[in-house]
């Protein structure tokens, strides 16, 4: 298999990640916060704040209500880091805190959470009364590279991400965009292994759909 | 016994259902054997899952963004305020 976008795309992931030693970096910044760095603090900031916001958003209505929560998660986490025992990693327990003030602001606002539309992966129509396949996928994984740009394909995931029910896009942003475990995501959301998965699945399905219908366009 | 080796097969509309499952490893080993064998005869659901994986390894690219030169200003200033106004 050629060296193609997917590929190209994952290793870069991987970098941005950095395993075992950005966890390292992440601790020290940590000791250095509970010592009153400034310029860890800042550095922790800027390490998670697109995420936070990301998260906040699936929460509550507007971006400017999502700041604010994010930076109210930072002075919880500025005031509360002696109590940061470190059982669970650093990011797992700051999204913790964000979720709860998430919430707690976002039912000040009166939204409804829901546990999102129960539609099937794929579209009834597309298979036949036996359940095959009638309307397959088209091939298009390797090729679309030729044709459109990371950046085209990555706008369009961003867009079908804002559009997918709140409960879908927290569970799917954590575990995919964020790169949480499962048991991560469980442990920040308060939910189930099972309610997890469910989410994962039809927010997933949704983006794949959604990326067959701009690629295949 | 050879009675149920036919309704025991998954059709492709279940298989799209299970994929998650498949992915996340949190099939029963029964159910994971007829997910393969389905796959392995079915060019349709094989072509769906490379899809699923790139949705997934492409909703990843999605990468954090850094703060801009006056957030990181702001973030500065409220932390001083934090660390001063702290009992």
């Amino acid at each position: 298999m050629p060296m193609g976008l997917i590929e190209a795309l994952a290793s870069g992931r991987r970098r941005a990640r950095g395993g075992s030693a950005a966890a390292d970096e992440e601790g020290e910044l940590v000791a250095r916060l509970r010592a009153g760095d400034e310029q860890a603090f800042v550095a922790l900031v800027a390490r998670h704040h697109s995420s936070m916001l990301g998260l906040a958003r699936a929460f509550v209505s507007s971006p400017a209500v999502a700041e604010e929560v994010v930076q109210d998660t930072w002075l919880g986490v500025v005031r509360g880091i002696d109590g940061f025992a470190g059982r669970s990693s650093f990011r797992t327990w700051l999204f913790h805190i964000l979720v709860n003030r998430a919430r707690s602001t976002g039912a000040r606002e009166h939204r409804s959470v829901a546990i999102g539309d129960a539609a099937p992966a794929v579209d009834r129509s597309r298979f036949d009364a036996s359940g095959a396949w009638m309307a397959p996928p088209q091939h298009w994984v390797e090729d679309s590279e030729d044709r459109l740009s990371a950046e085209a394909l990555a706008d369009r995931i961003h867009v079908a991400l804002e559009e997918l029910p709140p409960r879908q896009r927290e569970v799917v942003t954590l575990r995919d965009v964020d790169g949480l475990s499962s048991r991560e995501v469980c442990e920040v959301l308060d939910i189930s292994e099972g309610n997890q998965r469910v989410l994962l699945h039809r927010g997933r399905s949704r983006l794949r759909e959604a990326l067959e219908e701009f690629v295949t366009a | 016994m050879r009675i149920r080796g036919r309704t025991d097969e998954l059709v492709c509309q279940q298989m799209v259902e299970l994929i998650t499952d498949y992915l996340e490893d949190a099939l029963p080993r029964s159910q994971r054997r007829r997910f393969e064998a389905h796959l392995a005869g079915c060019e349709h659901c094989t072509e769906y899952l490379a899809q699923m994986r790139a949705t997934i390894r492409l909703t990843g690219r999605l990468d954090a963004e850094d703060l801009t030169p006056a957030m990181r200003e702001e973030f500065t200033t409220l932390y001083r305020r934090w660390r001063w106004e702290e009992p």
